[in-house]
């Protein structure tokens, strides 16, 4: 019997061990990030992200996102509500993590499509579209080339032209030297007036952004 | 009478030990996989396999205690350090590059494999296995 207890005891101390060791490790690791998003705020954002919603809120949510990453098409019509639910009071801003292989060539028909002022219609077309062209984890932009051919959205032809553009090689190039900086190697990554998610999650993305509208507004 | 009853206990105490052992580093696994997010590599999964469960079988044989369980968990021990002498061999490159069977993905060689600077995984992973095989040893003689 004593011995029993004895590996009883060893049990509960080694997860009670675990769980403080958890703990610990996280708490400093959210500090760890939130020091690296305030010492490099100037990563934060790039004059050429795309944004939406009004660019003097007080409340500016960063978001590294990769078209082809399915949990960033589940948060996209988050972000989306939060938009229409604060017009005035929420900015949100876009910089690129093409994680995925082929994902370089979707962010480049965004950029493209941009120039032709589409670039949120694209985006959201992209998202809910995503299931279709983004295959075992790969990126098809070919795939997704019907799907804006059909759609009657972009005029493709100079959409095709504006691809080639070489600034776009330097946009994707800066949004990952920026995600790396800041730590922002996973899709999506927040940035909530610079502050990071404490772990990932809608709960702590939503809990995060309220208190930083009390805070502001 | 006496003396089979130390022995009882001292097989306890071996098994106990091995058992810990195992159910220690299955937790530090864990730990840098699921808290510290490093991605174990293949040679790295191949030592888990073997090792999770020996935290399992090793804690049956305790309940109450069978010296059987030594004959059952030696050979999922003795695989395992197989596995971790390979990855030391290659970890500190006395096996080429070109024949490591880990060139996609996570590499099994680079400096992800290193704890706090200076504390390799896989000599965690050596010690571990050489222990746990030691005991089992022990055991199985007393």
């Amino acid at each position: 019997m004593k011995k029993n207890n004895i590996i009883i005891a060893t049990v509960v101390t080694m997860i009670t061990i675990f769980a403080i060791a958890t703990y610990v490790y996280n708490t400093k690791q959210v500090e760890t990030k939130t020091n690296l998003a305030t010492q490099n705020s100037s990563a934060l954002i790039a004059d050429h992200s795309p944004r939406k919603g009004n660019p003097h809120a007080k409340v500016t949510i960063v978001e590294f996102v990769d078209p082809a990453c399915e949990t960033c098409k589940d948060f996209h019509p988050i972000l989306k509500d939060l938009l229409k639910k604060y017009p005035a009071k929420i900015n949100v801003v876009i910089r690129y993590a093409p994680f995925h292989q082929g994902s370089d060539r979707m962010v480049a028909i965004l950029e493209a499509a941009r120039k032709q002022d589409k670039f949120w219609d694209t985006f959201d077309l992209m998202f809910e579209t995503q299931s279709s062209w983004a295959i075992h984890h790969q990126a098809r932009p070919d795939l997704f080339w019907n799907i804006l051919k059909k759609s009657n959205l972009l005029d493709l032809a100079r959409l095709q032209q504006d691809m080639n553009d070489p600034a776009i090689i330097k946009v994707i190039q800066q949004d990952l030297a920026d995600g790396q900086t800041l730590g922002a190697n996973k899709t999506p990554t927040f940035f909530v007036n610079g502050k990071p998610l404490p772990s990932f999650g809608y709960k702590q993305l939503m809990t995060l952004v309220n208190s930083e509208l009390a805070a502001n507004y | 009478m006496n003396s089979e009853k130390q022995a009882k206990n001292q097989q306890w105490m071996y098994i106990f030990g091995a058992w810990l052992i195992a159910a220690l580093s299955t937790l530090g696994s864990l730990f840098f996989s699921e808290v510290m997010e490093l991605v174990p590599c293949i040679l790295c999964w191949y030592q888990r396999i073997f090792l999770f469960p020996l935290a399992v079988i090793l804690l049956v044989g305790l309940f109450p205690l069978d010296k059987n369980v030594v004959r059952y968990t030696l050979p999922i021990a003795l695989i395992g350090l197989l596995f971790t002498v390979y990855h030391i061999l290659l970890f500190y490159g006395l096996i080429p590059e070109t024949m490591q069977p880990c060139t996609q993905g996570i590499s099994c060689s680079d400096d992800s494999m290193v704890l706090f600077g200076f504390l390799p995984i896989p000599l965690l992973s050596l010690a571990a296995f050489s222990t746990i095989i030691f005991l089992l040893l022990k055991a199985r003689k007393s």
